[in-house]
């Protein structure tokens, strides 16, 4: 909890920025910390539920962040596990019930998965690591980078589980019908999730394989 | 021979350091070491000096596996010329069955190889042999009418993710000919599932059920005669089907003493014995038939042979091979009576069992040190 004064800094400064995009690729909450995994295989047969999901994510890790950071000089440091778990099952309750509201097909997909955002790793871990001890802005971004990290790794798997799986994107068919007819068959291994966690792995290699400070020491 | 030498030595400083043609070192490298016993020895330590080295080590491998080769090819064109209601001179089967097992040997053997290539020169290691054997014994264990981009892409599958990923050959946790099928098995079920027969190109007309299929709905009257099932006049995978030349095939391997006749024996051990509890259960017809009869039907015999005995994927101790093996067959005839999704079992048993080798290994290690310790605290109590 830092509490002396620091000079006031612009909304979005390298600092900030860097918050925002370091989950994305350096810090990814899934291919670098390994978490959120459960997910990211269950939600990710089909692209609109991922990105469904993706969002949905996003937005709870965001504002849950944002609450945290501003009740933090509050919340006694012995009961802060059940205070945060508080506000995410809220946050969580809330978009479940948009959801259902206005995706409600797409909220049927996703079934219980919605409502096991609460013990989403990552949510908690940012909560801990970074909205306990940080200013409301910077957890905010923080929540929202980590969000998108989720939800890029998300939407890659996602990506190649459909085209392979069932020859579609998004819905919408773009492995051409003469190309069935030619003898092609969608890949029913895509459609199950060992597949979704060695496309996790394959990402996690180019990515390690791109960026060599990820690798550790021999 | 020795022109061969010579044309090699002669390209040999191409390739070594400095050479134009380093970048492709490994290449051919693997190609001097498959024609020629290399002549270098390790300098260090105790090793057994001898001319067996991994690549004449494999091919032992693939010369036990040619008679069920050969066979499989004749009966690919024995199945299909039945299935139209002819019977053909033995050529003409022969013939038929190259046009369809070839392709499947040509593409599991290019798409692996050229894969192992790729990897050992972008590594700058040397080729490994692993897949001379593996790319072998995939042809022999799909069916004969498998399209081969399929076969290509289960290939390419088994070797990045069964192999390269954990370092190589030696270092694979699965058997990668079984992660091959079992990646199709999954990805293209309707070629796979073992529900209908494999009969190369039948008439539309033609279905049936595999002797397995049959069995597992209790329509044992539609089982082929045990003779048949054991000399393999059966339509199947490739190489599966004749349990007679797989057993000469397996003579090969104890006579060379390239496979362990621990884990062979006890695989059907361990079949006899899930058999005859289930002939004492008896809670339907499958459970009831002879337990002798599920070494013959299905990839049983094959799967004891040359999948089990895997070096690299079954268990190194001597206890642990016994249980390792026991655990096989037990587990393959539980999964073809009760599973009513997978009329056969031994692919799930092995790999299955794969993933438990290194642990039995752990725990016979574990016991052998803690019963020797009891005795050194013993003698010091003393």
């Amino acid at each position: 909890m830092s509490t002396e004064k620091m000079e006031k800094e612009p909304l979005f400064s390298a600092k900030n920025i860097k918050l925002l995009t370091g989950p994305v690729n350096m810090n990814n909450p899934i291919t670098v910390q390994v978490l959120g995994i459960c997910s990211a295989l269950a939600v990710t047969a089909k692209m609109k539920p991922a990105l469904v999901m993706a969002l949905a994510v996003m937005i709870v890790t965001g504002f849950s962040n944002l609450v945290i950071s501003l009740l933090r000089n509050g919340i006694p440091p012995r009961i802060r596990i059940i205070v945060q778990l508080v506000v995410v099952a809220a946050l969580v309750i809330l978009v479940d019930q948009i959801l259902k509201a206005f995706v409600y097909d797409v909220s049927k997909q996703l079934s219980v998965f919605v409502g096991l955002i609460i013990t989403n790793c990552i949510i908690m871990g940012r909560l801990e690591a970074f909205a306990m001890g940080n200013k409301p802005w910077p957890s905010f971004l923080d929540g929202i980078g980590n969000g998108l990290g989720y939800g890029l790794i998300l939407l890659i798997v996602a990506f190649f589980r459909e085209l392979f799986g069932s020859g579609t994107i998004l819905g919408y068919e773009v492995v051409p019908q003469s190309l069935y007819h030619a003898g092609y068959e969608n890949n029913g291994m895509m459609i199950l999730p060992p597949m979704a966690l060695i496309t996790v792995g394959v990402i996690i290699w180019v990515q390690r394989y791109y960026n060599r400070e990820l690798l550790e020491d021999k | 021979m020795k022109a061969l030498r010579k044309f090699l030595d002669k390209q040999k400083p191409k390739f070594q350091k400095g050479g134009k043609l380093h970048k492709l070192e490994s290449t051919f490298d693997a190609f001097e070491t498959f024609l020629f016993v290399p002549n270098t020895t390790a300098k260090t330590g105790a090793h057994i000096r001898d001319a067996v080295d991994m690549k004449r080590f494999m091919f032992t491998v693939i010369i036990a596996m040619i008679p069920a080769l050969i066979f499989g090819t004749w009966n690919v064109g024995y199945e299909h010329y039945l299935s139209h209601g002819q019977t053909v001179d033995f050529l003409t089967n022969i013939t038929y069955g190259l046009m369809k097992v070839l392709p499947l040997i040509v593409v599991s053997y290019g798409v692996g190889l050229g894969i192992e290539f790729l990897f050992a020169q972008i590594r700058h290691e040397e080729v490994n042999e692993g897949f001379l054997v593996s790319g072998m014994l995939i042809p022999l264990i799909v069916p004969p009418d498998l399209p081969l981009w399929q076969l290509a892409i289960g290939v390419a599958f088994a070797v990045i993710f069964g192999k390269e990923v954990f370092g190589g050959t030696g270092m694979n946790v699965f058997n990668p000919a079984l992660t091959a099928r079992a990646f199709i098995f999954f990805a293209y079920p309707g070629n796979m599932s073992g529900d209908k027969v494999w009969i190369a190109d039948k008439p539309d007309t033609f279905s049936g059920a595999t002797p397995l299929g049959n069995a597992l709905v209790g329509n044992l009257k539609d089982l082929p005669s045990a003779h048949d099932m054991f000399f393999g006049y059966i339509p199947g995978s490739v190489g599966e089907t004749s349990t007679f030349w797989i057993l000469v095939g397996a003579v090969i391997l104890l006579l060379t003493g390239v496979a362990s006749w621990r884990v062979m024996v006890s695989v059907f051990a361990g079949g006899a014995v899930m058999g005859l509890l289930f002939n004492l259960w008896g809670a339907n017809t499958y459970m009831e038939i002879p337990f002798w009869q599920h070494f013959i039907m299905g990839g049983f015999a094959f799967g004891a042979v040359f999948m089990a005995t895997d070096p690299v994927t079954s268990s190194q101790t001597t206890k642990g091979k016994y249980i390792y093996g026991f655990l096989i067959g037990f587990i393959a005839v539980l999964i073809r009576v009760i599973n009513p999704g997978y009329p056969e079992g031994v692919m799930l048993s092995i790999l299955l069992m794969n993933a438990f080798a290194p642990f039995i290994d752990h725990l016979v290690v574990q016991s052998n040190i803690k019963r020797r310790l009891k005795r050194a605290t013993v003698a010091v109590n003393k």
